[in-house]
């Protein structure tokens, strides 16, 4: 990779980190969402469905409160939770992540109603 | 270094020469004063592109997102070896548009992109139509290289020696030639070098072939000639084809004998350096690369495929073309429907950022794919990625594989999860 695209994603990665919520609006978003938390969130829903809303087998996130989902994916993290995958996904978030995957999917449905 | 770069190191980058194209925002900023809707421009209406298409709808209802795949009806490769091992039915893994044009208000056409002119902005379809942009994703998936085996060409796949690395008519040719076969006979399969689509397709595909052998031909044998000296997942195969199906499945690596060096397809048999193997089912997996129209496109280095910036997977050759799923090379992310879909999910948000003269977040990507081995009996690996200045890596601590030691619960709960998911991201992509 060029030095000016490492440079580049560096950059990037610093901006990032410094984006917050409310500050950038989205069509159909309310002010609460964070573009990272969304970013991340996405990721989840190619198991647990759009939005968090599960078709099958596969735990819903959709109505779920923030506290607890903060909870359940750090007790996947730690290892204090078992399940045959998600202890492998958690360990790949910080804390910080964690809270705002929760945020993201404990509001979504508040959002859409 | 970079790591502590200051804000305002990041804005005169970003507002410079190649780093501007880089991430996409001098094409926005030349088409600031456009009309209010925005048109993307999606081509291939696979795991990529649907996906794409569907989330940036659903971030910004107001743009104007254009679908091209000229498939009525996509049959998806993850779970064809389910169909082929008697688990599911093609009607099972077929999934259509239809949701995407109504609920979503993507306009679908069925049509194939002859060209695409990068200067005008435009993609010409088989139709005649032109067709404008202000961005384009490109998700066309893989083409196969038939060259590189003597003997093995697209008539001999459609005829004799299917590869079923598509699903749909190839599916259903090589499961009509397993339930033809008789009871004693002998399956060859041959996987490709790396990279290529689904890296633990094939060993996914022997382990469901020899369910369906050893319930109705349990006499008959599976040899698979693989073009690599290990594979995917191979511990977990390995012990799973020695539970389930003792004796009936031989793994060749390419220095034992595995390497193919060409196919006759009237003998039916396929040269190895060893020598010729006689098959009754042949599945010949040719290597891969882009699909056609991103080399039409010029969007393919030396190396067959797409190089991308793993912020917005805009082109590293024609900024505002962005190029997703198994075309593209996204690092430590392997070539998977969960993979191409996770990054059509970033790819979108990063496109509505742009127009909205936001930088993309930093992107978070995830993949899991999980294996059956047998009806109950499922493995998976996982990786979660994100990205540093070497681009996408995997979280170090995260993801892996299914335990070795994994007991029968945990296996078929695995299993159970594997057809949950199936049906989520199905629903997730085109529900
Ligand atoms: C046997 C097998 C099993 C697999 N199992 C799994 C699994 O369990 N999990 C998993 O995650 N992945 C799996 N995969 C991999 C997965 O199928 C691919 O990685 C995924 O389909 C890639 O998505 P894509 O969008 O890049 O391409 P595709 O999904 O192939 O979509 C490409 C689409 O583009 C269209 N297209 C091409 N050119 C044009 C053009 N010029 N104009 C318009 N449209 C065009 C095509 O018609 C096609 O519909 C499997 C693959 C195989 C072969």
């Amino acid at each position: 990779m060029g030095e000016k695209m490492k440079l580049l994603l560096a950059a990037v990665m610093v901006f990032a980190a410094s984006v917050h919520g409310g500050s950038e609006l989205m069509a159909d978003e309310t002010a609460a969402v964070n573009p990272r938390g969304q970013i991340l969130a996405f990721s989840c829903a190619s198991c647990h469905g759009t939005d968090g809303k599960s078709v099958s087998i596969i735990p819903s996130f959709y109505g779920k409160s923030p506290e607890y989902l903060e909870m359940a994916l750090k007790d996947f993290k730690s290892g204090k939770r078992y399940s045959t995958v998600m202890m492998r996904h958690a360990k790949g978030y910080t804390d910080e992540e964690i809270r705002l995957i929760a945020e993201y999917y404990g509001t979504v449905w508040q959002n859409n109603n | 270094m970079g790591q502590n770069i200051s804000r305002r190191d990041f804005s005169k980058l970003l507002f410079t020469g190649a780093a501007g194209s880089a991430l996409g925002v001098g094409a926005f900023s030349r088409r600031a004063g456009a009309a209010n809707s925005r048109r993307v421009v999606v081509v291939g209406g696979g795991f990529g592109g649907a996906s794409a298409a569907k989330y940036l709808k659903k971030l910004d209802p107001s743009l104007s997102v254009t679908l091209i795949e000229p498939k009525a009806v996509f049959y998806t490769c993850p779970f064809s070896n389910w169909v082929l091992g008697g688990l599911k039915t093609m009607q099972e893994i077929a999934q259509n548009y239809a949701v995407l044009k109504n609920r979503y208000k993507v306009v679908v056409l069925a049509d194939t992109v002859v060209s695409v002119d990068g200067l005008k902005s435009t993609v010409k379809l088989k139709s005649g139509k032109v067709v404008g942009y202000d961005r384009l994703i490109v998700s066309p998936g893989i083409d196969f290289d038939f060259e590189a085996i003597e003997g093995y060409s697209k008539k001999v796949a459609e005829s004799k020696m299917p590869h079923a690395y598509e699903a749909g008519p190839q599916t259903v040719l090589l499961q009509k030639q397993l339930h033809g076969m008789k009871d004693g006979g002998k399956v060859i399969i041959c996987p490709p070098s790396n990279p290529f689509r689904c890296p633990p397709g094939p060993y996914e595909r022997a382990s469901l072939i020899a369910n369906y052998l050893k319930e109705k031909k349990p006499k008959s044998k599976i040899l698979i000639l693989d073009a690599k000296e290990k594979f995917s997942k191979q511990g977990l195969f390995t012990k799973g084809w020695e539970r389930l199906y003792p004796g009936m499945i031989e793994w060749r690596s390419a220095s034992t004998g595995g390497r193919v060096l060409s196919v006759d397809s009237s003998a039916m048999s396929v040269i190895t350096e060893f020598g010729p193997e006689k098959g009754d089912v042949i599945n010949v997996i040719p290597p891969q690369r882009a699909g056609k129209i991103a080399f039409e496109a010029g969007l393919v280095d030396s190396s067959g495929w797409c190089p991308v910036n793993p912020i917005s997977f805009e082109s590293l050759i024609h900024p505002g073309i962005h190029v997703i799923g198994d075309a593209c090379m996204a690092g430590a992310m392997p070539k998977s429907g969960f993979a191409a879909s996770s990054q059509g999910k970033v790819t979108a948000a990063a496109i509505v950022r742009l127009f909205h003269g936001d930088v993309p977040v930093a992107p978070s990507l995830v993949n899991t794919c999980y294996s059956l081995i047998g009806p109950g009996y499922g493995v998976s690996v996982a990786g979660v990625y994100k990205l540093t200045t070497d681009g996408i890596v995997s979280i170090k601590g995260a993801g892996g594989l299914t335990p070795m030691d994994a007991d029968d619960d945990q296996l078929s709960e695995e299993a159970t999860f594997a057809r949950g998911w199936y049906n989520n991201i199905a629903q997730d992509i085109w529900g």
